[in-house]
């Protein structure tokens, strides 16, 4: 870690322990059955995870709520990467609030996610506004002291659970990235509909639904941040949740590879354990090394993050290299345990669904190259 | 290069209706409910698929490898699991076909003939011997009458499925190699239980079992080949399974690359189909050199042992084998990223054939226990 105190490690070991002891055994449950589980939400909010990127009277910590972010999502995604989706998600809906929010709404608003414990979804894809945000249709038109929503949102991860949306809208058309706008609207809203709940191939137990707003009216001043803002929001919000989503990928890849050694020792084959044989510790060796770099990258965008310092490029770093390398590690660890590793009973081949969302999600790993390339550009002077 | 004549055109024409009327439509279904595809086995014996590698003379159509092969990957590319069926049949042909007697296969392969809907399997690995197949523990003993079997096997590919099936087995386990001994089990044999049947990840319209034997009883007239001869027969199967694996895995990577150049040619971002995008592109054109390459090198092997060159087949069909399960996970692993948050959900196939190609990389011999096959042949090395 980049920022090391007490606080940190303290949360660490925590945090480490309750994922091992009390979500771990849940997670094949978790998976099998596809349902938002209530007592592991319970769990993060008594540990204070929830409110981890708030101000610090709202729950939030003092400083280093990057790092810290990333230690508790790490931490429970080695055991289960469905909860661990809980925490980022909550901290990415809440960030538009935080840093956007009018005075009028901002204290009754923080309050209550601190004592209600309420979760905020993030609303923003689009069926047809996927990696390419600044396409996207749903308006928010201006009617004296309110704003009509209208739209349809996808793939919202907590879209069927949350009491909140922080929701990016079109103020005005025809200026791209520059006429969106973030709105913070409730589920009871008139108007606001859940859709279908997605079935996915890996993070079964996070929630993913549709969400549809058909003139759904919001105070104005629910307008998070400036109109015509939204982008820039979004982007800033980025920073924070990229290194969180690696980090994520960090603790999938991390739990991979320590039943991959843990079996690589108990099975024998040819008269003795197999991570003897120099084909397997080659696997080991290299799934080592991906979890090391990824490690340094997600921790260096975090720090950078809680010093208040440009970490855009390092944060597609982290969230590029370890997605890929979460991939890669999961597709080996099911390959080390060979047949056991393509059975439900063992662990790995949910890691290896779950591993393959951190490639997609919060900017597709093929956005993030671009991002970093022009980042780099702009470094040299190039562009 | 690897040419058909007219009738096997006129077969692989027929394979691919079966593909697209009656295979690809319920493939999804299939995964889902993960039941064991029926339906599937009908029409296959009813255009005589089922043994398509079943001699004339016990009344198959006895095609050639490279046509069993191309048979494979048209089936496979709309769903594994189907393709699955045909290789596990094959399977449990091939130990007959190479090491028993006329009588032996007179009597049990005589039963697959025609539109039979007969199921076979074959029965190697168990809990502990998997890539080491030399530490199985199953034993046959000797009795007046036969042998009595004791032991257990797992994974085993239609194995509570099928009507009979190749069982290895030590006869003399000091002897190791030249120990193990091939039998023909039928279904029913007192003493053959059933165990669990497994809950995988992918191919989950195939049925993987437990089976177990407790002083099961089997006639001396089963026993393929002379007693010691198991190992080596069964060398051979995996030799030409691997062929089949390698089929498979093309067909998969095909149809994952199929999917993700739709989608991309119909995927509108930044004003224009993704397919306009050079990462896109890339990635489009690394997925098919991937799939051409993988499906040159299995034709080869397919076409090695049509001219009976065994050795050099046996070798190229090691290195197709892993070398088109490699990239059949590597190019579904990238359909789904093409089709991005889309291709997560179930309602795209690109994650069934994620889920499904990873078998590819560990069955029938995983891909490191391929690659030091294959090393140690070329390097003219025991």
């Amino acid at each position: 870690m980049f920022r090391d105190t007490d606080e940190l490690r303290m949360l660490k070991e925590t945090v480490y322990r309750a994922a091992k002891e009390r979500i771990g055994p849940l997670a094949a449950m978790i998976d099998e059955q596809g349902t938002f589980n209530r007592d592991v939400e319970a769990l993060c909010w008594d540990l204070g995870l929830m409110t981890l990127s708030l101000p610090p009277e709202y729950g939030g910590l003092e400083r280093d709520t990057g790092t810290a972010l990333c230690i508790a999502v790490e931490e429970i995604a080695k055991f289960c990467a469905s909860s661990a989706v809980l925490l980022i998600i909550q901290a990415v809906g809440s960030f538009p609030i935080v840093h956007g929010a009018s005075a009028e709404i901002r204290n009754d608003i923080l309050s209550r996610i601190r004592d209600r414990r309420e979760l905020v979804a993030y609303l923003v894809t689009e069926p047809t506004a996927g990696s390419d945000v600044a396409a996207l249709k749903t308006s928010a038109v201006r009617d004296g002291n309110e704003y009509i929503l209208s739209g349809a949102k996808c793939f919202a991860t907590n879209g069927g659970v949350a009491s909140l949306y922080s929701v990016l809208a079109r103020t005005s058309k025809g200026k791209g990235g520059r006429g969106l706008s973030f709105f913070l609207v409730e589920r009871d809203s008139n108007g606001l509909s859940i859709g279908r709940t997605e079935n996915k191939l890996g993070m079964r137990g996070s929630n993913t639904t549709e969400v549809f707003l058909d003139e759904v009216r919001v105070p104005a001043r629910n307008l998070l941040g400036v109109e015509g803002e939204g982008f820039v929001i979004a982007m800033k919000d980025f920073d924070m949740s990229r290194p969180a989503v690696a980090a994520q990928a960090l603790g999938i890849a991390q739990g991979a590879f320590d039943e991959m050694v843990r079996y690589a020792s108990e099975r024998r084959s040819f008269g003795k354990p197999i991570a003897e044989h120099q084909l397997i510790q080659a696997i080991i060796a290299d799934s080592a090394t991906l979890i090391e770099a990824s490690r340094g990258l997600v921790y260096r965008a975090a720090a950078l993050y809680d010093q208040g310092k440009s970490n855009t490029k390092l944060a597609s770093m982290a969230k590029c290299f370890a997605g890929d390398a979460a991939m890669k590690i999961a597709t080996d660890a099911v390959q080390v345990l060979g047949g056991y590793g393509y059975m439900k009973d063992f662990k790995v081949e949910r890691m290896f669904r779950d591993a393959k969302l951190t490639q997609i999600f919060e900017g597709t790993n093929q956005i993030q190259r671009l991002v970093i390339a022009r980042e780099i550009l702009k470094e040299t002077g190039a562009s | 290069m690897f040419a058909l004549d007219e009738e096997q055109r006129m077969i692989l024409d027929t394979v691919r209706k079966i593909a697209d009327r009656e295979i690809a439509p319920r493939a999804a279904e299939l995964d889902e409910t993960g039941e064991f595809p029926w339906y599937a086995v009908e029409t296959f014996a009813d255009n005589g698929l089922l043994n398509a590698l079943l001699p004339v003379r016990y009344g198959g159509v006895e095609t050639s490898l490279l046509l069993f092969s191309m048979t494979i990957e048209t089936i496979a590319r709309f769903c594994a699991s189907s393709a699955l069926l045909l290789i596990a049949q094959a399977d449990g042909t091939l130990p007959l076909l190479h090491g028993g007697s006329e009588a032996l296969n007179e009597r049990y392969l005589n039963r697959l003939s025609g539109d039979s809907r007969m199921l076979t399997a074959i029965a190697a690995t168990e809990p502990s011997a998997g890539s080491d197949v030399l530490s199985m523990r199953t034993k046959a003993v000797r009795t007046g009458t036969g042998y009595a079997i004791n032991g257990q096997k797992c994974f085993i590919t239609n194995g509570s499925v099928a009507d009979f099936f190749v069982l290895y087995a030590y006869t003399d386990r000091e002897k190791q190699a030249h120990g193990i001994s091939a039998f023909v089990v039928e279904k029913g044999t007192p003493g053959l239980v059933y165990g669990k049947n497994e809950n995988k990840m992918g191919m989950r319209g195939s049925i993987n079992s437990e089976l177990f034997f407790e002083d099961m009883e089997v006639p001396e007239a089963n026993l393929i080949g002379p007693e010691g001869a198991g190992f080596a027969n069964l060398m051979k199967t995996l030799s030409m399974s691997r062929l089949f694996c390698a089929s498979q895995a093309v067909g998969i990577a095909q149809g994952a690359l199929d999917e993700a150049v739709k989608y991309a040619g119909e995927r509108i971002q930044f004003g224009k189909p993704i397919a306009a995008l050079s990462p896109i592109q890339f990635m489009i054109a690394d997925m098919a050199a991937g799939v051409e390459s993988s499906r040159l090198l299995t034709y080869k092997a397919a076409s090695l042992f049509d001219r009976g060159d065994y050795r050099h087949a046996g070798t190229m069909a090691a290195l197709a084998k892993f070398t088109a399960s490699d990239t059949a996970m590597k190019v579904t692993t990238d359909a789904v990223q093409i089709l991005g948050g889309y291709g997560y959900m179930k309602d795209y196939p690109v994650e069934r054939m994620m889920r499904d190609a990873k078998l590819t990389q560990i069955y029938t011999g995983t891909n490191q226990i391929m690659r030091m096959v294959a090393g140690r042949v070329i390097l003219n090395s025991p």
